[in-house]
């Protein structure tokens, strides 16, 4: 059964080469940069290993524990999880659970970032490579700690998934997944003050025993086994294998757990909604701009795909001060440009958002201008005045008064940078993305790579944009130079909005020449 | 009249057909179109007479919804032209479009929208002042039977009500034109001949409607004219007598296309 699963996923990849050839580039780009990246690692370690076997055991434990922790979470906010193998298709086959999960986990780890674990972890192993009997428990430990970052990726966003898509509890949880996120933030200024001074033995130490307490950890625990073993302390090496097991069987349990009740309630749009009267369609200018302005927001408002991109908004500035070590960190002053960076950046794949319905805005003939500004009025409406209160917030947390026209020109250029370039990018980037109604983590099939080059290019270009502001908008600050800063505010604004205009009037072209086009690459996706 | 066209084997260069009918509601010549290896529609001229009731017949994977995506600006065709009323849809999409309502098969509405809101977008999106819009969204969900569900998100509609709403948005504009890609699947009995009142007066005031189905019986019943595709090609066209020449469309139909199986197959599915 584990063997068929793992081949259909290996079909299913061919067949996305066969359909497209950018999903090939894309893939054989994305496997250049995996092993790449595992041949650094491996043979970083390996050298590291042979000369300070105790340093090299450290740093495997914390740098595996930041990428079991990552398998776990980011999923929950970014790129989702893959669902090429999707459990709600095996429903009617009646296949037992037990074998659907070792099938489900086993055709997991066949993906880039999964290979790349694999493979990086068992040749991690080979860094004690002095003491053979060190390289097998190592390797029993990678085993340990790739299965542990496939079953625990499954079984957060499974088992999260039916919150995360209620708006009532998405909040909630939210928060609480931040909250690992938002413990770094001390752990990292107490390493940074207890290197403080430090010369590089003293440094060597800190490495050493933050590693020594990591390895405890749920995500530490296996990557300590060949440590343990090598140092010959038989008793940690049997706890480290423990904690590792225990963690894997919980996460086992849990996953099968929430699957069994996934199949069994697959996710619906929540209980049937009304809404009364024609909202938004009856406050926004009767035009077709305006009828897509009102679609839009009212889109906001109510699919957690919208919603889901600017819910970590709120907690942006908890998170910053954290990070900053409290207020009167300059630190804040990012917030408000980042905000307004999502805020753009979240209708960068409208049309794709749109899926199929889109056959709508093609059968009525509605023209690029109404379509691309119906799709910005609404956050440029909303986006200004809350990026303007952060901006203004963040400079009164960071005490710099003197720098808010920097900063307020660095936000709203973002912000209409960014709405500029989404404007352009989502009439001709269309990459699949969930589908109306389903869970915001859920990767469609043979999406990942694709995205992920989309996604680049989009953020390079905006990037590339920005950086006039950002270079003035970072000198007034710091400098600080209140000229810069006015200087900033007057070239945000302009720059924005030229780019504003120029992104929608592009992407509004690109619209009328190629809609049914575009319509034909949504349809070829779903 | 019946032509059983002979199967072309590739896409005639300069159509040899005659030159589209300007009269006629829908005129399509040479329509060809292929997904990478697999041709779908291999040359369909095809003439909709204004003010005909017109049924597009075929088997599944005949091309029937992509010679209508085609002919209604959805899906850009590889070679051919659609005129809608005169218009060439492909070269001036903007006032061919205006001319037609769409029900497009297999396509996702804007579902978080209410019943109300969605008649309301398509209605603005086809640049209609707001009085007339809310008057005839009201008519539209009265005599589609949807005004209890007005409010109702339509991702929480049925299948059927989803069919309903979506041709709601189709008639919104009150189009020259209406092309309806299977508007009777999952529809319930009563909405059905609801929606075949509303078709019929519609055709009776001078409006033209396309519709595809493989439901024979209600082809038969309900158009006067008929097409039967298969394999991307044009079998036979014509008003519903001339194409049946005396025998049930359904007969027809199978003699046309051919493909019935012996009874033989499955014996292993006999429960006993």
């Amino acid at each position: 059964m584990v063997a068929q699963f793992v081949r259909l996923k290996l079909r299913l990849m061919a067949n996305g080469f066969r359909r497209s050839a950018w999903q090939t580039i894309a893939f054989l780009l994305g496997l250049l940069y995996g092993v790449g990246i595992v041949g650094l690692v491996v043979v970083g370690t390996i050298v590291l290993g042979s000369s300070d076997p105790v340093m090299a055991g450290a740093i495997t434990v914390l740098v595996g524990a930041v990428v079991v922790l990552g398998w776990w979470v980011v999923p929950l906010f970014a790129f989702g999880v893959d669902a090429t193998l999707d459990p709600q298709r095996f429903v009617l086959f009646g296949i037992p659970q037990r074998r659907l999960l070792a099938g489900l986990a086993a055709a997991g780890v066949v993906s880039i970032p999964g290979i790349v674990t694999a493979v990086s972890a068992l040749g991690v192993s080979f860094a004690w490579w002095r003491t053979p009997l060190a390289v097998l428990a190592a390797l029993v430990g990678a085993v340990l700690a790739v299965s542990l970052c496939v079953v625990g990726s499954r079984a957060t966003t499974t088992a999260l998934a039916p919150l995360l898509e209620s708006r009532r509890y998405r909040e909630v949880v939210t928060v609480a997944a931040f909250v690992p996120l938002v413990l770094i933030g001390p752990a990292f200024a107490g390493l940074m003050s207890g290197l403080d001074g430090v010369d590089g033995d003293g440094a060597r130490a800190a490495v050493v025993g933050l590693g020594d307490v990591v390895a405890w950890t749920p995500f530490g625990a296996p990557w300590g086994l060949g440590a343990a073993v090598h140092d010959g302390a038989w008793g940690l090496a049997l706890a480290r294998l423990v904690v590792s097991l225990a963690t894997l069987g919980v996460g086992w349990v849990v996953w099968d757990r929430a699957l069994r009740r996934a199949l069994v309630t697959p996710p619906t749009a929540g209980a049937g909604g009304r809404a009364k009267g024609l909202g938004f369609f009856s406050r926004f200018p009767a035009t077709p701009t305006g009828a897509v302005a009102a679609r839009t927001a009212t889109y906001w408002l109510r699919d957690p795909r919208y919603s889901g991109s600017i819910a970590v908004i709120p907690l942006l500035p908890v998170v910053l001060l954290v990070l900053g070590g409290g207020p009167g960190s300059e630190v804040f002053l990012v917030l408000a440009p980042v905000t307004a960076w999502m805020l753009g950046f979240a209708i960068s794949a409208d049309v794709a958002y749109d899926h199929t319905a889109f056959a709508l805005h093609v059968s009525t003939g509605v023209d690029g201008r109404a379509d691309r500004w119906g799709r910005v009025l609404p956050v440029l409406v909303a986006g200004v005045p809350v990026t303007i209160a952060f901006a203004i917030a963040s400079v009164w947390v960071a005490g710099r008064w003197d720098a808010l026209p920097a900063e307020l020109g660095l936000t709203l250029g973002t912000l209409l940078v960014s709405l500029g370039v989404s404007s352009a990018a989502s009439a001709r980037l269309v990459y699949p993305v969930p589908k109306p109604g389903d869970s915001p983590f859920k990767q469609p099939q043979g999406a990942g790579m694709a995205v992920m080059v989309s996604q680049s290019a989009a953020l390079a270009i905006m990037f590339a944009l920005t950086l006039p502001v950002l270079v003035l908008g970072v000198l007034a600050i710091v400098l600080p130079s209140a000229v810069l800063g006015w200087v900033t505010l007057v070239v945000g604004l302009g720059l924005g909005a030229v780019v504003l205009v120029l992104g929608a009037r592009w992407g509004a072209r690109v619209y009328d020449r190629r809609s049914p086009e575009l319509l034909q690459r949504i349809v070829s996706f779903a | 009249m019946v032509e059983p066209t002979p199967a072309p084997q590739s896409p005639a260069v300069d159509s040899p057909s005659a030159p589209p009918d300007p009269r006629a509601a829908l005129s399509l010549r040479g329509l060809w179109k292929r997904f990478g290896e697999k041709t779908a529609v291999a040359g369909i001229d095809l003439d909709v007479p204004a003010g005909s009731f017109y049924g597009l017949v075929g088997p599944n994977g005949a091309g029937k919804t992509t010679t209508l995506s085609m002919a209604t600006g959805l899906l850009r065709p590889d070679h051919g032209t659609a005129h809608v009323h005169g218009t060439d849809l492909w070269a001036d999409p903007v006032a061919g479009k205006a001319r037609l309502g769409v029900l497009p098969d297999g396509v996702r509405l804007f579902d978080r929208l209410t019943g109300a809101q969605l008649i309301t977008y398509a209605g603005l999106l086809r640049g209609m002042d707001r009085d007339t819009v809310a008057e005839r969204t009201t008519d539209l969900l009265a005599a589609l039977d949807l005004t209890a569900d007005a409010d109702t998100f339509v991702v929480d509609y049925s299948a059927g009500m989803t069919k309903k709403i979506a041709l709601a948005t189709a008639l919104i504009h009150a189009p020259r034109t209406l092309v309806l890609d299977e508007p009777f699947e999952a529809v319930d009995p009563v909405s059905a001949a609801n929606i075949r009142d509303i078709l019929a007066d519609y055709v009776r005031s001078g409006g033209t409607v396309v519709v595809s189905s493989h439901v024979m019986d209600l082809v038969q019943r309900m158009c006067d004219h008929v097409a039967v595709v298969a394999g991307g090609h044009l079998l036979a066209a014509g008003t519903i007598d001339e194409v049946r020449g005396g025998a049930s469309l359904e007969d027809r139909f199978v003699e046309l296309v051919g493909g019935r199986q012996s009874t033989e197959g499955l014996a292993w599915l006999r429960s006993s």
